[in-house]
């Protein structure tokens, strides 16, 4: 079963790599100057009263017994507690990460839409004027991050032409009791449009802002692919017997170009959600990065080893699913 | 040798000649904005404050591209901006190159132990979020240039690495790498004469590349104040402020957007440029 034997050393690999993420962010994040503990209490506070404190929080010990008891209760599910919150680390987190999750879906759904039809619109018209616009397009929406996209997506659509929402995920009036933390999904389901479309105008904008470079990536790759493809026998053989040129890229052409795409949106896809740390605070998106910043800026020292952890779990996740599904849906791979 | 002079000669197209013009530009407003900022850019007049651009009836003269809210002449701290930012992007450009091409071409040439090591590093970094971790590096290093020098360093120098270590790999199957070895050449000397040259063209693109990033993650830092002290002028500082007076003063968040959007747009087509140039299938 070479299926499974891959399988297998991936996971080893992912457990080894999360294991350095949380040692490197335990480390780095020990040597932090200033005393968190000390910033808690009140300025009067005497030295037992924060030696007390140190010695429930487990700041008396030392790294490496700090570091032995976090993992264990990590591997439990058990993040310790926020200094800043006072609240379980894993609460906080689990009811931010809906927020995060859902924008960055919506931000590949976007990328994936947008350089999906620039791709196929590339093929059709290729070598013409249109191939070139959407290569230049393309070019530039590549070169320029998501944080400026974001700016100049808060100038556009904020300011001179105000139709989208730039702060915030959902507007106040419009807060029906959700009983999950995926605002969208539950609107969805409960089928209250109007949240729905008040989400969509908040999420619209950070979403496009993350969305525009992977969408450049993809049509670049996937027009590249499909112009390969399209030189092929079985893609002449489809022409000949009368298929029309669109019948042709997406019938025969697409299915067997898209394979290289997939596996870069992947890792491009942990990219986006990388991105959403600075274009969360950018629009005062409450997810789980504009949570991350504060945490450094309040020196929540469990908070923040919470956060990189999640952030490093779905990265490596995320990867492993892209490679599963890459050798699953690979004809070469799969009879091997 | 005759071709390098050919090459020197050919025209340098529209996209070097356009990205090298800013940047040059930029250089020298950078070196020379002391003598030639109209302002000091950390005089503050609040009876000069949000005054429109040079085209606005409301104008100033002298205020070209207007003030922001604490009268502060937008122009003068845009090119005392770019002190910083061109600074970082030179300094921590260069030093996250030297680092992360290294490494690359010892994991690519060198295989075995070396490369397991350095790809698990890589491995590692790819599970960070570049943005979380730089601030996070900033918090432990305090605020300051050289902090934003070490955390750009320390969270890029895996883009770097991954190119090159391919792109080495790729080089140590070819011939003269093993006829070197057979001519007794000792492993060292050979990664510095054959393959090095080699990756060469790689390295230059992505310095350029690299050079953008930094500009914008020096930005980035700003924009949360996590980058020099609040006084100076950066572009990140003032997108920050201009982003929450947007609707009284547009002026604020505008001109340092386009400069800063201009300067990556730049580095990154110098780079593509430089690479269509250096590359030898299409040369």
């Amino acid at each position: 079963m070479p299926l499974l034997r891959t399988v297998l050393l991936r996971l080893i690999g992912t457990a080894i790599t999360l294991f350095g993420v949380a040692v490197i962010v335990f480390v780095v994040i020990r040597v932090v100057p200033g005393n968190p503990i000390a910033m808690m209490l009140p300025p009067g506070a005497t030295e037992a009263d924060i030696a007390r404190l140190e010695a429930l929080y487990g700041f008396d010990k030392s790294i490496f017994e700090q570091f032995v008891i976090w993992l264990t209760g990590v591997v439990q599910g058990d993040f310790g507690t926020s200094i800043s919150a006072r609240q379980p680390v894993s609460h906080l987190v689990l009811n931010r990460l809906p927020a995060t999750l859902e924008l960055s879906m919506l931000a590949l759904t976007i990328a994936v839409l947008a350089g999906g039809s620039m791709a196929l619109l590339g093929t059709l018209y290729r070598d013409s004027k249109t191939e070139g616009l959407i290569d230049v397009t393309a070019g530039m929406a590549l070169s320029i991050p998501d944080f400026l996209w974001g700016l100049v997506l808060i100038l556009i659509f904020g300011v001179l032409w105000p139709v989208f929402h730039i702060s915030g995920r959902i507007s106040p009036s419009l807060n029906i009791d959700f009983t999950t933390n995926f605002y969208l999904i539950e609107a969805l389901v409960r089928l209250r449009f109007d949240v729905v479309g008040d989400l969509i105008a908040h999420m619209f904008m950070p979403a496009l802002a993350l969305g525009i470079p992977l969408a450049a990536i993809i049509s670049q790759l996937l027009k590249q692919s499909l112009k390969e493809t399209m030189h092929l026998d079985y893609v002449t053989l489809a022409r000949s017997k009368g298929y029309s040129e669109r019948n042709v890229i997406l019938r025969e052409a697409l299915p067997n170009a898209i394979l290289p795409t997939l596996t870069l949106v992947g890792v491009q896809f942990t990219f986006l959600i990388g991105g959403t740390v600075i274009i969360e605070r950018l629009f005062s998106y409450e997810g789980l990065g504009n949570m991350a910043i504060d945490a450094v800026i309040n020196r929540d020292l469990p908070l923040i080893q919470g956060i990189v952890i999640l952030f490093a779990l779905l990265f490596t996740l995320i990867n492993l699913a892209v490679d599963m599904l890459y050798t699953v849906l690979n004809p070469r791979l799969r009879h091997a | 040798m005759r071709d390098a002079q050919k090459e020197m000669r050919r025209p340098l197209g529209l996209r070097l000649w356009l990205s090298g013009g800013w940047l040059f530009a930029l250089a020298v407003g950078a070196i020379l904005a002391p003598l030639i900022a109209p302002h000091n850019p950390l005089a503050q007049d609040l009876f000069a404050a949000r005054l429109p651009p040079f085209w606005d009836a409301k104008a100033e003269p002298g205020f070209w591209l207007g003030t922001d809210s604490l009268g502060r002449d937008v122009l003068s701290r845009i090119l005392y901006g770019s002190r910083l930012a061109l600074f970082v992007a030179l300094v921590a450009g260069t030093l996250t190159c030297a680092v992360g091409a290294t490494l690359g071409m010892i994991a690519g040439y060198y295989r075995g132990w070396p490369d397991r090591i350095i790809s698990r590093f890589v491995d590692i970094w790819m599970a960070f979020p570049p943005v979380l971790f730089a601030i996070l590096l900033i918090a432990v290093l305090g605020t300051g240039i050289v902090s934003i020098i070490i955390a750009i360093v320390i969270i890029d120098w895996t883009r770097f690495a991954r190119v090159i270590r391919a792109e080495a790999l790729g080089q140590s199957a070819m011939d003269y790498v093993a006829s070197a070895k057979i001519a007794g050449r000792t492993k060292f000397s050979t990664m510095l004469t054959e393959i090095f040259p080699n990756v060469l063209p790689s390295i230059i693109a992505l310095l350029t590349l690299e050079m953008g990033i930094s500009v914008i993650i020096e930005a980035i830092l700003s924009f949360v104040n996590l980058s020099i002290s609040t006084d100076s002028p950066t572009w990140g500082g003032m997108i920050s402020e201009g982003r929450t007076s947007v609707h009284q003063a547009w002026w604020v968040l505008v001109f340092p957007l386009i400069t800063l959007f201009l300067t990556v747009l730049s580095f990154s087509q110098l780079g593509e440029g430089l690479k269509d140039r250096f590359d030898p299938v299409l040369r």
